[in-house]
């Protein structure tokens, strides 16, 4: 992939559950090597809209190509190749609870890559030191984590395959103040080492203001606000007010002024 | 009834996306998924062995017992070897063991399947390029369909050593007596139709269970509502299909 191609498009994207429209038009394209992040408030249709980008939902118009490739109608075939370059971090981290978090971790590897039992162990480990998790956290069941382990041994699963894209589904949500901080510098230490590329959905102001480059600002079904959060700040929309006014909206503001 | 509607469409098409990953298997065996298909076989077949050839067992006590002050009254006692061998091999021990496996494993299944869909798993699964289907469905299906056969043979042999002993001891016909009568009073056909019903119930529980765990969504309320829903589904359909067997075979003049 050439610099400057983007590596998401998406082009007048709507989307209808029954009767209720969730998107009538969204425009949006994400750039290589960037922190992208879409916020909205609650039903503006940010989870539809990444769950169309990594081929969990289709829309009724519009197109969506990732990593170069269109979405609609892909064959069985490119959809699993395509699947092996992102990797998807759940809000509820999605791992198997059947299997440990070594296990866990190494199942994609286990399933695309002809490696052996002792080689993907390997690498999960390596992985798991990655994300900060102790070795000691290699065979615990998903069940004997917390959340904040959770969301980093499904991290390291969603990166073991080395993917060129990631997606973070709010990879804070949930998490206490200290834990939150923990994933705020771990992806900016992601995007440091390998320059992947990384699409949230993400409520955390901290996040926004300190971590994320551009910011997509979903409301009524169309993109309200696409930029910087200093950008989006200036703007005058009805629907990105709620992110810059408040007591929590200035703090955040003011402690990335003062970074 | 737009609902049942629905609900029919979308469980024929997981009826035809099974089929269609099954083709591949047959087509691709290296892609069959051995471990998941073995895990349900001992889950589905060896750990239900008690429990079918218990109530199997009780269930042919019942049977003679019912039968016993009939059969006394005209003098015809040795046909307890008929009632119970025919009821049980043709009806019973099929009907019996479906409706256990669907309380067990359709149960079970949906449950199962449910829980992953609350807690995003299958999403997971199908970003990570692992076909829920392939994984979740078929293995169930293949393995409920070797293991009901095989668990109707043995609550056969339960259900018909049940009315035995209830034999000798309500009409004091002895086990040699008993077998003799039973050789001659039930055909191989009786015992291959029973035999033959088991793998069709099994895909019956096994895809309803499936299903109901697939259009789980939203939290463990919902778990809970399509887990009833597999059980009740999949016995009202097993009853009705087992209606439409003695139907089919009564036209056969099986």
């Amino acid at each position: 992939m050439t610099d400057g191609t983007p590596i998401i498009v998406m082009h007048q994207v709507q989307t209808r559950f029954g009767e209720h429209v969730v998107h009538k038009g969204i425009d949006l394209q994400v750039r290589p090597g960037e922190i992208f992040a879409v916020i909205g408030g609650s039903g503006s249709g940010k989870s539809t809209l990444l769950r169309e980008m990594i081929l969990l939902h289709t829309p009724n118009e519009g197109t969506v190509e990732v990593l170069g490739t269109p979405l609609a109608g892909i064959a069985a075939e490119d959809a699993m190749a395509l699947r092996q370059r992102f990797g998807v971090l759940f809000q509820q981290g999605g791992l198997f609870g059947s299997l440990t978090v070594l296990e866990n971790i190494g199942l994609p590897l286990r399933e695309h890559r002809p490696l052996s039992d002792a080689e993907v162990d390997d690498i999960a480990r390596e992985k798991l030191a990655l994300v900060g998790l102790l070795p000691e956290a290699a065979n615990l069941y998903p069940s004997e984590l917390s959340g904040g382990m959770v969301k980093r041994a499904a991290l390291a699963r969603a990166l073991v395959l080395e993917p060129e894209l990631l997606f973070l589904d709010e990879p804070t949500a949930g998490l206490d103040p200290q834990s939150a901080a923990g994933i705020d510098a771990l992806v900016l230490d992601l995007r440091q080492q390998s320059g992947l590329t990384i699409v949230m959905i993400t409520h955390d102001l901290d996040l926004l203001w300190q971590v994320v480059d551009r910011v997509a600002v979903l409301g009524d079904g169309i993109v309200q606000g696409l930029g910087s959060m200093a950008e989006l700040a200036k703007m005058d929309v009805p629907a990105i007010r709620p992110f810059f006014s408040g007591p929590r909206a200035h703090a955040a503001q003011a402690q990335a002024a003062s970074l | 009834m737009v609902a049942a509607g629905t609900q029919a469409i979308a469980l024929v098409s997981l009826v035809g996306e099974s089929a269609v990953a099954l083709g591949g298997w047959c087509a691709h065996p290296a892609r069959v998924r051995w471990r998941p298909i073995l895990f349900n076989l001992r889950t589905a077949g060896v750990d239900a062995l008690p429990i079918v050839g218990l109530l199997s067992f009780l269930l042919g006590i019942v049977v003679a017992y019912q039968g016993a002050d009939q059969l006394r009254q005209y003098g015809a006692n040795i046909f307890v070897a008929d009632l119970v061998g025919l009821s049980m091999l043709r009806e019973f021990a099929p009907l019996m063991t479906a409706i256990i496996m669907a309380g067990r494993c359709g149960s079970a299944y949906a449950a199962q399947i449910g829980t992953m869909a609350v807690t995003q798993e299958i999403d997971a699964m199908r970003t990570i390029g692992i076909a829920p289907i392939e994984m979740l469905v078929l293995p169930k299906i293949i393995a409920l369909c070797i293991a009901m056969p095989l668990l109707t043979v043995f609550a056969d042999v339960m259900g018909v050593a049940g009315g035995m002993w209830m034999a000798q001891v309500q009409l004091g016909v002895n086990p040699t007596q008993f077998l003799e009568r039973f050789t001659k009073a039930v055909s191989v056909t009786s015992y291959v139709v029973g035999i033959g019903k088991a793998p069709v119930f099994a895909a019956i529980i096994a895809l309803v269970g499936c299903f109901q765990g697939f259009r789980t969504q939203g939290g463990a309320d919902s778990v809970g509502q399509h887990t009833t829903r597999a059980v009740v589904q999949s016995i009202f359909l097993v009853i009705v299909v087992d209606a439409l067997f003695s139907v089919a075979f009564s036209v056969l003049d099986l």
